[in-house]
């Protein structure tokens, strides 16, 4: 179980050689590169942080930049990581898990970065995972996916930012029954990210004695829902939509237009209106409706010292948008993920003593022991308690209902709505 | 087979195996992605550039060969070697049922026909998320992943693994475009309807084209899926059905090391210009717009006119 060998290439390249010519193995022989030295303790912690730059996560991938370049920033002011400066080496992955692959060699490899970091869409995640593991790289997701705690990916793999999907829902699901209806249809894009909601909601809303009367999959590539309304149930109380991507603002309008003034209950999860402006033409319709938020975009009338913060700190206003462009809206409900993500490696790197690639396990460790984390500027969303068997972190969850094109909080879900039964143990895998 | 064809073919493999031993570890690793992609190509190649088939939708051969391999190896633990002859019979499958529907048409109906199939393939893979987890894809396991005893997750087994894989396809499309058959596939290319006067079953070896081109683009798509531990739906998009007509554009169509280049010439233009750039895919495609206006035959093709008459 402890069979670690940190680094890309340990063995020394006359060991490797004197292996091989005894076992006479020429051709699977280790070439040049297995003289790679690891970095001197002088240098920066090299942050490998694969970006959404272009591709369908750009709009999420610009501000995790932002959220990670002010978090990086902050921390070097404070005095770096074990008194080392942090440096963010930025690499695009097009939103592309063949790229995101090997952009997480690149960091392991080229740039020589102690670990990689921020991945937010989960087939990248997925897709680049298993060649973290093979590297021995920690990788710190951002993703809000279920692959980490699902237990598909590996040790190396640990999401302790942000909640995961099935957290998220599992904990509406109670307000949903109590407050909006116990009748529900949900709308939902028919790729993984939908059945996701689909099959954790349709779960949750049964255990509140709600149930789901109708699930209604869109294609990927439609363009135009209104045929899909026609088959919402009459008797229906709640719409629930997780529609993501540019067709949202169709989806809106057409839903508007069907319903008119006399609508069901609408729920819905913000993904779909991330750095999107609430005020944009078509959205009217959403006047009134409910809204899951990882964090709530508007600053609220009992906002936390912790929020002003990091609000300042990225240059955000107290709409969610940016200080210099008011029609820059943030992707706010996920981004503090990556600064809280920053802060726990800072942690765990200072619990490990960790001195360069070869404590990369030491890191991996120290969060796998880490447990709570309590509302602070390092973790302005709220508390969170981390699972070192599961690498995911749990923290409270906002329910915001739209008012005046502004979303106001009405409830906050303890986090302890969002716990579900461990599916895996990584501590008792190798590394 | 002349010496010089041998000569150059066969260099190209040593040369590739001593850059095994040479190549720092980021490019050891680069080269061995290339080169199974190299085999996408190169199954690409042997339809247009051999027999002047454009199609626009070959990644349903690289995703069934993907995922014929990936179900039965992550749900019935079949092992790999069986998984991947599940990958190689998926892909000619399918390209076997795709060629007898799309050969009937021709030109821009067939790059169009071709491209609905592969979007409905696509499709079918979202559609039947339960099982491929959809857009998300699923993990091989790295025990899955041991291939007649060889770890395909250790880097120098995949290296290995990749040129021999690699070697295989490119000595398998030289040998069958120096054939007969393969004379009358260029034939086809050439002057479809001279050919057909010949006396020669046009739809036959056309058919024939597809199911090898299908096939050979399916062991790719199953030596990726194994060899880098993920099966996922993008390998399916549309994107991944230029990317072959890319690489063999800019490689030299209706050249046999030409995928080569063009899919290692792409890799590193998109690698090093986005460490110059965010705005990477300009640099990236005002290179191509470059390269398509100065060579227009491709690097291998642009070769072979100026000073190796003798290309195959």
């Amino acid at each position: 179980m402890t069979d670690i060998k940190t680094g890309p290439a340990n063995p020394s390249r006359r060991t490797a050689i004197k292996t091989l010519a005894g076992a006479g193995a020429a051709a699977a022989s280790l070439p040049l590169w297995a003289r790679y030295t690891h970095a001197q303790t002088a240098e920066p912690i090299r942050i490998g942080f694969q970006m959404h730059a272009t591709g369908i996560g750009s709009a999420y991938g610009r501000w995790y930049d932002r959220t990670t370049q002010a978090a990086a920033r902050l921390i070097n002011e404070a005095g770096g990581i074990n008194g080392r400066p942090v440096e963010i080496i930025t690499e695009d992955d097009g939103t592309d898990p063949k790229r995101g692959a090997e952009v997480v060699e690149k960091f392991a490899n080229q740039h020589k970065c102690d670990i990689a970091y921020g991945t937010l869409f989960s087939h990248v995640v997925i897709g680049s995972a298993p060649r973290a593991g093979e590297l021995k790289l920690p990788y710190f997701v951002v993703s809000e996916g279920h692959h980490v705690a699902s237990g598909m990916l590996n040790r190396w793999t640990v999401q302790p930012g942000i909640t995961d999907v099935k957290s998220q829902v599992k904990s509406m699901a109670p307000f949903v029954a109590e407050n909006l209806g116990k009748k529900v249809t949900m709308i939902f894009p028919d790729y993984a990210f939908g059945h996701d909601h689909r099959d954790f909601f349709s779960e949750a809303i049964a255990e509140q004695g709600g149930e789901v009367i109708a699930k209604l999959a869109i294609p990927p590539s439609e363009t135009s829902f209104t045929k899909y309304f026609a088959k919402i149930p009459r008797e229906t109380e709640v719409i629930y939509h997780v529609m993501v991507g540019p067709a949202v603002l169709t989806f809106v309008k057409e839903m508007g237009e069907f319903f008119g003034p006399s609508r069901p209950q609408i729920f819905g999860f913000i993904d779909s209106l991330e750095a999107v402006d609430l005020a944009s033409p078509g959205l009217e319709f959403l006047e009134g409706t409910y809204f899951w938020e990882g964090m709530p975009r508007y600053a609220q009338p009992d906002q936390t010292e912790f929020d002003k913060h990091y609000r300042e700190a990225i240059g955000i206003d107290e709409n969610g948008a940016s200080v210099n462009d008011p029609k820059d809206v943030s992707t706010y409900a996920h981004m503090f993920g990556c600064w809280e993500t920053l802060y726990v490696i800072k942690a765990g790197m200072e619990a490990a003593g960790y001195a360069g690639p070869q404590d990369r396990q030491k890191l991996i460790e120290a969060v796998e022991a880490m447990t709570e984390w309590p509302e602070s500027n390092e973790h302005p969303q709220g508390p969170k308690l981390f699972n070192g068997k599961t690498h995911q972190v749990f923290g409270p969850q906002y329910i915001s209902v739209v008012e005046n094109s502004r979303l106001k909080v009405v409830q906050t879900a303890a986090m302890e709505t969002g716990f579900y039964p461990d599916e895996v143990d990584y501590t008792t895998q190798s590394f | 087979m002349s010496a010089r064809v041998f000569a150059l073919h066969g260099g190209l493999i040593a040369v590739l195996l001593a850059l095994h031993f040479l190549l720092p570890v980021y490019h050891h690793g680069n080269f061995a992605r290339v080169m199974v992609l190299a085999c996408y190509a190169i199954g690409y190649n042997v339809l247009f550039g051999y027999t002047g088939l454009l199609s626009l939708g070959h990644a349903m051969f690289f995703a069934a060969g993907m995922y014929g391999m990936g179900l039965p190896l992550h749900y019935l633990g079949i092992g790999a070697e069986l998984a991947f002859l599940a990958g190689l019979a998926s892909a000619a499958l399918l390209a076997l049922v795709v060629g007898l529907l799309a050969l009937r048409t021709v030109g821009v109906a067939f790059m169009i026909v071709t491209l609905m199939f592969s979007e409905a393939v696509y499709l079918t893979i979202l559609l039947a998320g339960r099982w491929t987890r959809g857009d998300e894809g699923l993990v091989l396991a790295r025990p899955e992943r041991v291939f007649l005893g060889l770890d395909l997750s250790n880097p120098d087994i995949r290296y290995l693994v990749a040129l021999g894989l690699f070697a295989l396809c490119l000595v398998g499309t030289l040998w069958l475009v120096r054939q007969p058959s393969g004379r009358v596939l260029i034939a086809i290319r050439e002057n479809e309807e001279r050919a057909q006067l010949l006396g020669y079953d046009i739809f036959r070896h056309k058919l024939a084209a597809v199911v090898i081109s299908g096939t050979i683009s399916g062991a790719a798509g199953a030596a990726y899926g194994l060899m880098f531990g993920y099966v996922g739906a993008s390998f399916a998009e549309v994107q991944y059905s230029i990317f072959p007509l890319l690489w063999v554009l800019l490689g030299g169509a209706g050249t046999i090391i030409g995928p080569f280049f063009g899919v290692l010439f792409m890799f590193y233009l998109i690698d090093l210009s986005s460490g110059l750039t965010s705005a990477y895919m300009l640099i990236a495609g005002v290179a191509l717009v470059l390269l398509t206006l100065f060579a227009p035959q491709g690097l291998a093709g642009e070769l072979r006119r100026r000073w190796v008459r003798w290309l195959p």
